[in-house]
């Protein structure tokens, strides 16, 4: 798994529970580090570990540490760089959401050997789409979940989300998007990007 | 509705909204060189008051060179790549391309090239202001996607390059006593003699260590391990080097120094130092040394493990004189 990604599973866990709670997650997926670098590549098994660590130590479901994990990603102040990324993808969450099958495209324009998951994008009825998750990553669909939701607040739109379950080959989110203009969201500016 | 029709080399029907939304960068002029029209995005570049009906070059001008644009100029470099400006802008050059309208105008196409990220900044651009088949928002996309791939590798290279140095001190640091280790003194002596430099050599070996170490217990074995090296640290000059090579040997290399009056006067104060009695918790460690010395300009092509095992064999010669002294290598010069 790319170090970017187990990285930020890293800075999500330090930045919300505690450099400590870190530590702790470290030392029981047995890392035998103490931080992912994130421009290398790490075995798919310790990001797994990693997040039952992180499941087992704060006594919540891996579902919800992977949810979190998700909004974490797009509205927390350190991950900035990555939420401008996304909102390149459309000018409202309508858009956004019909630009996600690109997003591992985008993700590898950036960074050749970034394995994000695979998207694809159904509608059901009107304003009701399944997101079929692709990713070596199981619970890839509620992290999906999460950034989806933190996405929506971000465009100011109003959505239900929902893991429709899915098994290791496919996981299923439903989404409805009941209002795409419902608040007026974060402002996003295409030259607003400052150098870190 | 038929927006646009084109004949080859010649565009005769445009309707406005339709030639904004392809191309919100356009600038029509008739065939006086009176601006017609101009696109949205062009149009957040100019003066406030509007240009229409006026001649463009009083607007635009020509860049590399600058020169006024004139229509012939322009109807001369049909097809070809344009580097206009604003009169009033000097440091904005767009690219573009002219082809004829039917009533002997231009429609002149333009694009911001590669000065686009500063034209987004300074004009609040959005996703609206570029034509939807635009690639130029996927290459912000992009430089920002680059710009903090970069950033993180150059934290990583930060990181890598502290942790080097971090290993590259272990690797030469004697761990108990923080002076050079082994390493250090093969590497020293050979790039010394390599660059043909002098210098002196003293080998010291601890008196009455052992002793200590039996009857003291490690704790103060460790202690006056440690005393030795910041007598020894004190004695030398920081060009000099100090490297504890065995349980209770150490070396001394001394460069640019090979005179033995001065080596021997060196040697003696570091058995004196030595020689004083240390204190550890309530006892007292006593130890001395005897050290051995061999200086490079003895040789005529001097060799580490040569000059090693002469300062050694002198070593020993203080021991068997007694100990608490420090003899010079005398023996048939090496070949």
């Amino acid at each position: 798994m790319h170090g970017l990604i187990n990285r930020s599973i890293q800075c999500f866990l330090r930045d919300t529970y505690g450099a400590a709670i870190w530590g702790r997650v470290g030392r029981e997926a047995g890392l035998g580090f103490d931080s992912f670098e994130p421009m290398l590549t790490y075995d798919a098994a310790l990001t797994d570990a990693v997040v039952a660590a992180a499941a087992k130590l704060l006594n919540r479901p891996r579902e919800t540490v992977l949810e979190d994990l998700g909004t974490y990603l797009v509205s927390h102040p350190s991950t900035e760089a990555l939420r401008r990324l996304l909102r390149f993808g459309g000018v409202s969450f309508y858009d956004f959401l019909h630009s996600l099958e690109d997003m591992p495209e985008r993700g590898r324009m950036a960074l050749p050997d970034l394995d994000l998951p695979n998207l694809h994008l159904t509608e059901v009825a009107s304003g009701d789409y399944k997101l079929i998750v692709t990713s070596p990553l199981p619970g890839a669909g509620h992290v999906m979940v999460g950034l989806l939701r933190a996405m929506a607040d971000d465009y100011g739109a109003l959505v239900l989300l929902d893991h429709l379950g899915g098994g290791a080959e496919a996981e299923v989110v439903g989404i409805q998007l009941l209002d795409h203009r419902h608040s007026k969201g974060r402002q996003f500016h295409l030259g607003g990007w400052s150098a870190p | 509705m038929t927006l646009i029709t084109a004949l080859p080399h010649q565009v005769t029907s445009f309707d406005g909204p339709a030639l904004d939304r392809l191309m919100p960068m356009h600038l029509r002029l008739d065939a006086g060189g009176v601006i017609q029209s101009v696109g949205p995005t062009l149009l957040k570049f100019l003066p406030e008051g509007g240009v229409l009906g006026r001649p463009v070059a009083e607007v635009f001008a020509q860049r590399r060179p600058t020169v006024t644009l004139r229509m012939e100029d322009l109807r001369a470099k049909l097809g070809a790549t344009l580097h206009i400006g604003l009169v009033d802008d000097p440091g904005l050059v767009l690219r573009g391309l002219a082809v004829p309208t039917g009533a002997e105008g231009l429609l002149i196409n333009l694009s911001f090239g590669i000065w686009v990220n500063e034209a987004v900044r300074r004009h609040s651009l959005t996703v609206a202001d570029f034509a939807a088949t635009d690639l130029t928002v996927e290459m912000l996309y992009l430089v920002e996607a680059k710009s903090a791939v970069m950033h993180e590798l150059r934290n990583l290279n930060l990181r890598l390059q502290g942790a080097k140095v971090v290993a590259e001190e272990q690797a030469l640091t004697d761990t108990l006593t923080g002076l050079r280790n082994r390493r250090a003194l093969d590497m020293r002596m050979k790039d010394l003699l390599q660059h043909r430099q002098t210098f002196g050599l003293m080998h010291i070996d601890l008196d009455f260590f052992k002793q200590v170490n039996d009857t003291l217990g490690h704790a103060a074995g460790d202690h006056v391990l440690r005393e030795v090296a910041r007598i020894l640290t004190e004695e030398t000059r920081t060009t000099d080097l100090a490297a504890r090579v065995g349980g209770d040997e150490f070396v001394l290399v001394f460069p640019g120094l090979t005179d033995p009056k001065r080596l021997e006067h060196i040697a003696a104060r570091i058995i004196e130092r030595l020689s004083d009695p240390m204190p550890f918790d309530d006892a007292l460690c006593t130890i001395s040394a005897s050290i051995g010395m061999t200086v490079s300009v003895s040789y005529d092509h001097p060799q580490s493990e040569q000059m090693l095992a002469d300062a050694d064999e002198a070593l020993y010669a203080s021991k068997r004189a007694g100990r608490g002294r420090a003899h010079f290598y005398i023996g048939p010069p090496s070949p």
